[in-house]
C-alpha cells in the first residue's frame, strides 16, 4: 500500500531522507536498499521474525487501559506496554528484524552505536541468540553514565568500545560505527538503532517498528470497537518508538500524531534537545533531515536529562511530519518529564523510562475531550534511570 | 570563462607523478593556511587540498579528525577560510581544492560557495557524502557554471559499472581510496591493492586517477604512482603539522622527500 508519508523510491520523506554517505559505504548501503524488502517479503523470514517476536520479544505487548490517569485527564488513556518487551524497550524490536537481515546478505559481524545502552543491550542480546560477533561504539562519556548498561552488554558477550572523539556522546558513538563499516565493508551489517541514517535505514526500521501500530489496531478494536484512536503520543530522539507507533496511523487523518522532544531546561535555555523547533535542515550521519547545528553548519551537541533523546538530529519522517504539520511537536522539559515519571509511578504503578516520560508529560497539554481516545507509546521501562530518578526525586533522604 | 581549468592543465603537462598533498584549514593555528599553502607549493607540492574542518568527519581517521577539532575549536568556519584565501592567487600557482562534507557547504549555500571558489581561485572540490545522484540532479549546473570540478572517490569495492559513470561525470581527476578504510587508517600499498589498481587502469577510463589513503612517505608515493597518474599525502602530512617546529620549513623538505628533490 501506498501511503503519503511513506518513504518514496528515491529514499525521501518529502524534503528529507536521501543517502548522503562516502563512497566507501555505497556498496553495502546499496546492497542492503536493493534486497531488505524482498528479504523481508520472504515468507520464511517472515515466520522467523514473528517466531522471535512472540516467543523470544514475548509480543504482543499489552495495550493497557490506564484508569487512574484517564481519570485526572478526564479522557481514555491507553499505554502501550513496550516496557515489556524482553531487554525493556521497543528497540529490540529493531534488531530482531535486522540481524535476520544480517544474516541474509551473508553477514556474520555487527556492529553498532548507542546512548543510553539500550540498543547496544538490544543488540548484544540478539548477537547472542545467533551466535554472531557484537561491537557496539559507546561515547565515553556515555559508558560513565550508563555503567549498568555496559555490563549487561559485556555479559552478553558484546565488546563495547569508547568512542573518544568529538563530544564522546551518542552523535560520536555512531560516527565510530560508521568508521568502523567503512573498515569492515565486507563481513559486517551495521544495525542502526533508529529511524535515522541513510536510505534504507529509516524505513526499514520504520517497518520492524511496526509491529506496535499494528498490535495497536487490532487491541484497540477490541476495547473501543475502534480501529484507531484519536491521538497517538510518543517520545522522538531519533524517532525509532515514534515510527513505529505512528506507522499504521500516518495517513489515518482521524488519528492525531503528537511527539513529545526533549526541551532540557527549556526550548531557548541553550541546554535542550528540541530538535524541530532549533533545527535547520542539514545532513548528519547520512541523510538530510532537521539538524541542530551552528550558522556555519558544525553539529551542535544537545542537551537532555534522558540520555535516549540527546541526539541533534531527527529521523527524516518525522522531520517531515513537523514540517507539513501531519504531526503536533511539544518540547517537554526535564522537570515536566520528572513530574510524569512520578505520575505514572503512583498512579498507576509502573516507573517509566525517563524518554517515555516526556510522552507521559504531554496529557497535560492537550486537553483531550472526555470521549477521545489517547494511546501513548510507554516505550522503555525505567530500571535504567533509577540513579537519576534517585538523584532528582531525591528518594534516598 | 574558456580559460583552461588548472587542473586539466597540469594533468595534460605533467611529465612525473604527481603529488596532492592535504592540509587542513586553519591548523595547527587558525592563521596558518596561506603559510602552509606557500611552503607547500615552495617544496614543489602539485596539487593543494584544503581541508574544511567538520564537526563529524566520518570518512576520516583519528588524524584528521582531531586536526577538524583543533580548527574548529579556533574559530574556523568556511566563511573564515574564504577571507584567508581571497589573495592567495597573487602568489598560489598551482591548482587548489577545497575538501570536506556536505553540509557546512549547505548551510553556507551551494551556490554561494561555488561564487566564492571562482572568485578566490579553486579549481576544484571533493565533498565525500555528496552522492553522485544528488550531484547530478541538484548540484552539477551550478557546479559547471563556475567551472569548479567536482572531483570523485571510487575504492576497490566501487563496481566497474559505477566506475564508468563515475568516469562520465567527472572532471579533471578521479580519487582513487587505495583500501576498504578510514584516512590514515593503513599505510602502504599490498599486492591485493595492486590488483585492484591494475583493473582500474585497465577500464581505459577518461578521467586520470590520483591514489590516496595509505600513502605516507616516497616509497609509498613511487609505488602508488606506478598504478596511477600519482597519489595523494594527507594524515602523513596533517601528523607533521601538529608536531613541527619549523613549519615552513619542515613542510618545505617533507614535500622535497616525497618528490625525490632533496
Amino acid at each position: 500500500m501506498k501511503q503519503s508519508f511513506q518513504v518514496d523510491e528515491r529514499g525521501y520523506y518529502g524534503d528529507f531522507g536521501g543517502a548522503f554517505i562516502p563512497e566507501m559505504l555505497y556498496p553495502n548501503v546499496e546492497e542492503l536498499r536493493s534486497r531488505y524488502l524482498d528479504i523481508m517479503a520472504e515468507p520464511a523470514f517472515q515466520k522467523e521474525f514473528q517466531f522471535l517476536l512472540k516467543d523470544f520479544v514475548g509480543r504482543p505487548t499489552p495495550l493497557f487501559k490506564a484508569e487512574r490517569l484517564s481519570a485526572k485527564y478526564q479522557t481514555n488513556i491507553y499505554l502501550k506496554r513496550e516496557d515489556l518487551c524482553h531487554t525493556g524497550a521497543h528497540k529490540v524490536n529493531n534488531t530482531i528484524g535486522q540481524i535476520l537481515v544480517a544474516k541474509r546478505l551473508g553477514k556474520n559481524k555487527i556492529v553498532a552505536e548507542t546512548g543510553a545502552g539500550q540498543h547496544g543491550v538490544a543488540t548484544a542480546t540478539v548477537c547472542a541468540l545467533m551466535g554472531m560477533e557484537c561491537i557496539v561504539y559507546m561515547g565515553a562519556i556515555d559508558i560513565e553514565r550508563q555503567a549498568p548498561n555496559v555490563a549487561r552488554m559485556r555479559m552478553l558477550g558484546a565488546q563495547v568500545v569508547a568512542a573518544q572523539s568529538g563530544s564522546k556522546t551518542l552523535k560520536d558513538a555512531t560516527n565510530e560505527a560508521m568508521r568502523h563499516w567503512i573498515n569492515n565493508p565486507v563481513d559486517t551489517h551495521y544495525i542502526i538503532g533508529s529511524v535515522v541514517g541513510p536510505h534504507p535505514y529509516p524505513d526499514m526500521v520504520a517497518r520492524f517498528q511496526s509491529v506496535i501500530s499494528e498490535e495497536i489496531r487490532i487491541q484497540l478494536q477490541e476495547k473501543e470497537g475502534r480501529d484507531y484512536p484519536d491521538y497517538v503520543i510518543a517520545c522522538v530522539g531519533g524517532g525509532s518508538n515514534a515510527a513505529g507507533a505512528f506507522y499504521h496511523f500516518l495517513d489515518e487523518p482521524r488519528t492525531q500524531l503528537i511527539a513529545a522532544e526533549a526541551a532540557g531546561k527549556g526550548v531557548n535555555s541553550g541546554h535542550s534537545a528540541a530538535t524541530t523547533f532549533l533545527g535547520r535542515p542539514g545532513v548528519l550521519h547520512g541523510s538530510k533531515s532537521l539538524l541542530m547545528q551552528t550558522e556555519d553548519g558544525q553539529v551542535i551537541e544537545p542537551y537532555s536529562i534522558s540520555a535516549g533523546l540527546d541526539y541533534p538530529g531527527i529521523g527524516p519522517m518525522h522531520a517531515n511530519l513537523s514540517s507539513t504539520g501531519r504531526a503536533r511537536f511539544f518540547g517537554i522539559t526535564d522537570a515536566e518529564a520528572l513530574d510524569a515519571a512520578v505520575e505514572c509511578s503512583v498512579l498507576e504503578g509502573i516507573i517509566p523510562a525517563l524518554e517515555t516520560a516526556h510522552a507521559l508529560a504531554v496529557f497535560e497539554k492537550l486537553h483531550a475531550k472526555p470521549e477521545e481516545v489517547i494511546v501513548v507509546n510507554l516505550s522503555g521501562r525505567g530500571d535504567k534511570d533509577l540513579s537519576t530518578y534517585q538523584q532528582h526525586l531525591k528518594l534516598n533522604d | 570563462m574558456t580559460k583552461m581549468n588548472r587542473i586539466t592543465k597540469l594533468f595534460a603537462e605533467a611529465t612525473e607523478p604527481i603529488l596532492n598533498v592535504y592540509a587542513t584549514a586553519g591548523y595547527p593555528n587558525f592563521g596558518d593556511t596561506m603559510t602552509v599553502l606557500h611552503a607547500l607549493q615552495e617544496g614543489g607540492v602539485d596539487i593543494i587540498e584544503i581541508g574544511m574542518p567538520y564537526s563529524d568527519p566520518v570518512a576520516d581517521g583519528e588524524t584528521i579528525q582531531q586536526s577538524n577539532q583543533v580548527s574548529l575549536d579556533q574559530g574556523m568556519t568556511v566563511a573564515h577560510l574564504f577571507e584567508q584565501l581571497k589573495a592567495m592567487r597573487q602568489t598560489i600557482t598551482v591548482p587548489v581544492l577545497l575538501m570536506g562534507y556536505i553540509n557546512p557547504v549547505l548551510q553556507y549555500g551551494v551556490e554561494a560557495f561555488c561564487k566564492k571558489c571562482a572568485e578566490v581561485g579553486i579549481d576544484g572540490v571533493i565533498l565525500p557524502d555528496l552522492p553522485m545522484a544528488e550531484y547530478e540532479s541538484e548540484y552539477q549546473a551550478i557546479f559547471e557554471q563556475y567551472g569548479l570540478y567536482n572531483i570523485f572517490l571510487i575504492t576497490p569495492q566501487t563496481t566497474d559499472a559505477r566506475i564508468a559513470q563515475v568516469d562520465a561525470i567527472s572532471n579533471g581527476f578521479i580519487y582513487m581510496v587505495s583500501s576498504a578504510s578510514t584516512t590514515g587508517a593503513k599505510t602502504g600499498i599490498s599486492d591485493i591493492q595492486e590488483t585492484y589498481f591494475k583493473r582500474i587502469n585497465g577500464m581505459n577510463l577518461k578521467n586520470p586517477r590520483l591514489i590516496g589513503f595509505g600513502i605516507s612517505d616516497r616509497a609509498s608515493f613511487l609505488k602508488a604512482s606506478e598504478s596511477a597518474a600519482g597519489a595523494i599525502i594527507g594524515s602523513a602530512f596533517v601528523k607533521l603539522l601538529g608536531q613541527a617546529q619549523d613549519l615552513r620549513g619542515e613542510i618545505v623538505s617533507f614535500v622535497q622527500s616525497i618528490k625525490g628533490k632533496k
